[in-house]
């Protein structure tokens, strides 16, 4: 489905501030991988999404979805294989504009857009009956302003606009990081529930030992941009946080990762 | 009494400047509000759409069509505005006024081909590149004209109501759609698969052809193309965008409608021509106008602001009382 071919990636090359974010990283995620990504501060975790959503280009390699070499295609030409989740609320949803019309404006992603209505009353009503399931009130304010909503209901949107129409890869950038922890695990389950549903590959990066043990069924660990750990199936079922710190020590880990991973 | 009745009497034209300032305040909503860019483009579109109007008329093409041309030559301009901003990567506000800047000779060039005109083609100074360059359409036939201001004040509402409607449909299309999620989080547009680069140029093309036929109708109302016409222009454009929104706000407190909004744009711009006729009748010099109309549009930008940092404190001295 996905495979990440040699990327590298460096940042402010040639100055003091230079920072290998990624070194010769290559990754193949099978159809339907749930994959969660876990690592210290600048262990290039993010960067990797990055560099397969297309938001940073690469300094080296290939990235291929479905076989096809996106390395070359802009952001807005990868949205058509992607669905993603921001870290911050804010970033995944128009403010300004409708639940609706973000929902219909996710509806076509991967299209052309022309003078058709921006959206209908079936989609509309598809969309009540989608936003129901969720159970957050959303569905009897359909038409409100997106800006009003709660960081959680919006990241629920978010989700929602992600698989709405189904990607070929469902990107989490810690997506639930900045949730109160109530809602985070709202947030989680709803999308554990959305990517089994749907048997979306999926690469979830989290600072929650727990949850990157608990979700999916492949676990990687990043650091200093590459990738030390990578295990999957039964033997990552049966992981434990101890486990993990004792084999990799407590130097990975970042005092956020050790305070959830207490939990 | 006297003042009431020249006030009154004014009435007709200021409704007409305010109706054809209203579409040029419907193109800056298009960036300002839309968009979420200020284009700076607009002072010098506007009169690209003046000058191109005057030389249409000039070489006999019908008044009507020559407002049209004028809002595709604004179209050009926005998208040498929109190369400069997506290509080149050149921020928003300077990439207007480098456009500005390059347009002020482009005016000047196209104003100047009406010397053709007058038989001075072995006149190597084809251009009046004069700070008072000024093209005359007074004694031509045209749609509107300061002449008989109620019928331009008709022709003037006729425009306004058919460009509401087009912006209505427009901005309710996919593709309006992905503009206005463009201004409103570029982020998430990418993420959906929106090309904002296109989608920007777009905007600021749409939106200057609508200041250029907005000039094309101002250069038909007050006879001519004068190239100093448009200095500070933008700022006319805001006042309108901000004057009719702190009013709309005042009535829509659950918020309205598209229409209604671009409607209250429009208002906006005819409250400040009134303002405007004001100041001249009671004897101003109206180059105190420009000094005005930055009071006005700082007081009507800051009002929401001054509210915001008010309530707080509010806030805080109920809790130290209690």
């Amino acid at each position: 489905m996905l495979e990440l071919k040699n990327i590298s990636k460096t940042f402010y090359p040639g100055t003091v501030n230079e920072r290998v974010a990624l070194n010769d990283v290559s990754l193949t995620l099978n159809d339907g991988d749930f994959v969660t990504i876990i690592g210290g501060n600048g262990a290039g975790k993010s960067t990797l999404l990055n560099m397969v959503s297309g938001t940073l280009p690469v300094d080296d390699g290939q990235v291929i979805i479905d076989g096809v070499d996106i390395t070359n295609y802009p952001e807005y030409k990868r949205a058509k294989f992607l669905g993603r989740v921001f870290q911050d609320p804010m970033t995944g949803t128009a403010a300004s504009m409708g639940i609706d019309e973000n929902l219909a404006l996710a509806l076509r992603r991967g299209k052309t857009r022309g003078l058709g209505w921006g959206i209908t009353k079936k989609e509309r009503a598809d969309f009540v009956a989608k936003l129901a399931e969720f159970g957050l009130g959303l569905e009897s304010r359909i038409t409100a302003k997106v800006g009003l909503l709660s960081g959680g209901q919006r990241q629920v949107l978010t989700l929602l606009m992600a698989t709405l129409k189904e990607p070929k890869l469902l990107l989490l950038d810690e997506h639930t990081a900045a949730l109160d922890p109530k809602t985070a695990k709202l947030v989680l389950e709803a999308t554990d529930k959305i990517v089994k549903k749907n048997n979306l590959t999926t690469m979830m990066i989290t600072h929650n030992m727990n949850d990157a043990i608990a979700y999916g069924n492949r676990l990687i660990m990043m650091m200093d941009g590459k990738i030390i750990y990578d295990v999957r199936g039964e033997e990552k079922k049966n992981l434990t946080v101890p486990d993990l710190l004792a084999k990799f020590g407590k130097g990975f880990a970042n005092d956020r990762m050790m305070l959830s991973g207490n939990e | 009494m006297d003042f009431l009745i020249s006030m009154y009497n004014s009435l007709p034209g200021v409704a007409a400047e305010g109706l054809f300032y209203g579409i040029f305040a419907l193109g800056v909503y298009i960036t300002y509000k839309i968009l979420d860019v200020a284009d700076l483009t607009v002072d010098a579109s506007i009169v690209t759409g003046c000058a191109v109007t005057v030389i249409c008329i000039k070489y006999g093409i019908h008044p009507l069509a020559a407002v049209f041309i004028a809002f595709l030559a604004g179209m050009i301009a926005g998208a040498l505005t929109g190369f400069f901003h997506t290509v080149l990567k050149i921020p928003a506000i300077l990439a207007g006024i480098l456009s500005q800047f390059s347009l002020y000779t482009i005016n000047m060039i196209i104003m100047g081909l009406q010397t053709h005109l007058e038989k001075n083609v072995s006149n190597k100074a084809l251009i009046p590149m004069s700070p008072t360059a000024y093209a005359s359409v007074s004694d031509f036939p045209l749609i509107v004209s300061s002449r008989d201001k109620t019928s331009a004040m008709i022709v003037g509402l006729i425009f306004v109501v058919a460009i509401i409607a087009l912006l209505y449909w427009f901005f309710g299309t996919e593709f309006g759609c992905s503009l206005r999620a463009t201004g409103a989080n570029p982020k998430m547009a990418r993420a959906q698969g929106i090309n904002t680069n296109f989608t920007t140029v777009f905007g600021l093309m749409f939106s200057n052809g609508f200041v250029a036929l907005a000039g094309g109708l101002l250069a038909q109302f007050t006879g001519g193309s004068n190239i100093t016409f448009g200095a500070g222009a933008i700022v006319i454009g805001l006042a309108s965008v901000v004057i009719g929104e702190v009013l709309h706000n005042a009535i829509f407190k659950k918020g309205s409608n598209f229409a209604v909004k671009l409607v209250f744009v429009v208002l906006g711009s005819v409250i400040y021509s009134l303002i405007k006729r004001f100041v001249i009748n009671v004897g101003l010099d109206t180059n105190f106008l420009k000094l005005i109309s930055a009071v006005i549009v700082a007081a009507f930008l800051s009002a929401p602001n001054f509210k915001k940092n008010k309530a707080p404190k509010k806030k805080k001295e109920v809790k130290t009382d209690a």
